[in-house]
């Protein structure tokens, strides 16, 4: 068994309530932070234990608060970005729902540390029981004295809000999210500046996920350093992965960052292994948005080393031969699924999403979602990959925002390792139209077999 | 996409007046217009699910907006509805971790159980069937969310079956 940290305690039966919540050692965080330390403290231990951004771009969480303008004298927002809707994504559903107490404890002891008054947890508006769970939560954290007027007595006062969304992938961008707090469409903002200048409301705000504000507590309770001890290398701590696809055990699990990936996808603690005993053929190990890989580059780098579940092992190599940690939406496809259909449905995803601010991203999505139709039913061209190719190209890094990249990395990535599934699909047309491709052991050997 | 206009005046109630005040007031002073999201969310549930040009004025007029604050709003994000929706309104994954584990299947099902297509409403105005994109359940597909939840692992038509013979006898007693 692995260090928990997020999910020590999710197995205690009623720890959805203050009581039970309180009985395991619950806010002691916030005493700690409001009667031993003092803000620049907080700020400085979770500095050191390396905590990186747990929504997906993993950038390092105490150097973002160390970015928040606290000398204008403006009113400090935190931000809590809970508007989960990355595709593979599911985790910071799971804490809210089954220990809402772990969140409003870390927007507590962050709103402190920020020395905020005001927090707000932006929940996507679809989890609309679960924006109730966090009323409730809050509304006893208040009865018992940890929010309000002059917390425990330190003249501290903080209140915080639980704000729906309403259905739209890009508010998961922090720019977005902050136009849609203000009663807005979700146009991201050109940056800088940068939210900790000119955030909500035009003032200093910290845009946090919902994982990386739970891993506060334990983080203040037991020191930046013994976080960081756990792990591997820059990837400190613990990360919750949602596993789904074609898997044993699709759940929500909390991993010491490190994890061989080997051992994630088939020991029984984790995904237990390929569903009806089928082959691997490929995995998104971080969101939709992070390029997908081959099992053979997934279990191993280029380099032949086992690839490990942390930032480092599963970005080597780079985007050729590489992936991403992302948001820790893992998902594993059989021998039976179709790259050329998937990237199909990820890009229809995509032009779904995308804002349409920027042309780049509003055209070249719906082009390339026409085009991968086209393929998955028969119609394509070999040229057309190439094309894909070239307007996916032409996304990546020419938009305001990074839905663009996110929308470029799964078509470059899908044609760069599977190539010969998309010329398969031009080849054989008649055949691509049928759902199962029953696929043997690998992409490779299933062309030798149909080639001849 | 347009909205429809019903020549319906819309006129909540003084409770949901309170309410709408109550949610802008969360906010900081001057800064009410952030509860546009949750206020809409509130007037679409009093609406039948829905929100007509009437119900979209009546909020500029109780937030002090102007109307093309709401619309533009309204018609940005997807979970507001601008047409008359069924009792029961079943929205579908279909992005790639449900479409591989039998979401398109469920889509295919209940187009054939309800005899409609995505985006049509049953001629008893039970049903709307709508395919939305992740939700965020993608561990636990095929799914679909219906009101304020999710229902999951919904991979054989007698789960299926038995979910909407619920709805129907729930939607029956409501009238």
């Amino acid at each position: 068994m692995g260090k928990k940290i997020l999910l020590e305690h999710i197995d205690k039966p009623g720890i959805k309530s203050y009581e039970v919540y309180r009985q395991h050692g619950g806010y002691a965080s916030v005493e700690k932070a409001l009667k031993e330390m003092k803000p620049a403290d907080i700020v400085e231990e979770v500095k050191k234990s390396g905590l990186r951004g747990r929504g997906g771009a993993g950038f390092p969480t105490g150097m973002k608060w160390s970015f928040i303008d606290k000398k204008s004298g403006n009113p400090r927002y935190l931000v809590c970005n809970a508007d989960e809707s990355e595709p593979g994504t599911f985790k910071d559903r799971y804490l809210m729902e089954f220990i809402p107490h772990l969140l409003i404890e870390g927007m507590i002891t962050s709103s402190i540390a920020l020395e905020s008054n005001l927090g707000f947890i932006y929940i996507r508006g679809e989890f609309r029981w679960i924006k109730k769970i966090l009323e409730v939560a809050i509304a006893e954290a208040k009865t018992a004295g940890w929010l309000g007027h002059n917390i425990m007595g330190t003249g501290y006062s903080l209140e915080l809000v639980v704000h729906p969304g309403a259905g739209a992938y890009i508010c998961g961008e922090e720019t977005a999210l902050l136009e849609s707090l203000e009663g807005k469409r979700g146009l991201p903002r050109i940056k800088p500046p940068f939210p900790a200048v000119k955030g909500l409301y035009g003032n200093p705000t910290v845009v946090n996920n919902v994982e990386t504000i739970a891993a506060v507590p334990w983080i203040i309770n037991n020191g930046g350093d013994a976080y960081a001890k756990i792990g591997v290398g820059r990837s400190t701590g613990t990360k919750l992965i949602s596993a789904c696809g074609n898997i044993n055990n699709p759940g929500v699990y909390e991993i010491e960052l490190g994890l061989p990936v080997e051992e994630f996808l088939n020991s029984e603690e984790y995904c237990g292994g390929m569903k009806d005993g089928k082959m691997l053929k490929a995995v998104v190990a971080g969101g939709s948005s992070v390029p997908i890989l081959p099992s053979e580059l997934f279990f191993k780098t280029k380099e032949g080393n086992p690839r490990l579940m942390s930032y480092e092992s599963l970005s080597e190599g780079g985007f050729i031969s590489g992936t991403m940690l992302g948001s820790g939406g893992f998902i594993a496809y059989d021998e039976d699924q179709c790259i050329v259909r998937n990237t199909w449905n990820f890009t229809r995803f995509y032009h779904h999403e995308s804002c349409g601010q920027c042309s780049p991203c509003r055209e070249g999505t719906g082009w390339m979602e026409k085009v991968l139709h086209s393929l998955e039913e028969g119609h394509g061209k070999i040229s057309d990959i190439d094309l894909l190719f070239d307007i996916q190209k032409k996304i990546d890094g020419n938009t305001i925002c990074p839905l663009g990249d996110a929308a470029a990395w799964p078509v470059a990535s899908a044609i760069r390792h599977f190539r010969e599934e998309f010329e398969w699909h031009v080849e054989h047309a008649h055949e691509a139209t049928k759902r199962n491709y029953g696929l043997l052991k690998s992409t490779k050997e299933y062309f030798s077999v149909t080639a001849s | 996409m347009l909205a429809v206009k019903t020549n319906k005046p819309f006129n909540p109630s003084d409770e949901i007046k309170t309410r709408i005040r109550e949610v802008m007031e969360q906010y900081p002073e001057g800064k009410s217009k952030s509860a546009l999201l949750p206020v809409l969310h509130i007037v679409q549930d009093e609406n039948d699910g829905w929100l007509s040009v009437e119900a979209m004025d009546k909020v500029a007029e109780l937030m002090n907006l102007r109307p093309i604050e709401v619309y533009e709003v309204a018609t940005f994000y997807s979970m507001y509805n601008l047409k008359p929706v069924g009792k029961f309104l079943l929205e579908v994954c279909h992005t790639g971790p449900c479409a591989i584990r039998k979401g398109e299947w469920l889509v295919d099902y209940l187009k054939k159980k309800l005899r409609i297509n995505v985006g049509e409403t049953t001629t008893d105005g039970m049903f709307t069937l709508k395919t939305v994109e992740c939700l965020a359940a993608c561990g636990y597909a095929p799914m679909m969310q219906v009101g304020e939840f999710y229902y999951e692992f919904l991979e054989t038509p007698e789960k299926v079956d038995k979910l909407l013979d619920d709805f129907r006898m729930k939607g029956i007693s409501k009238k």
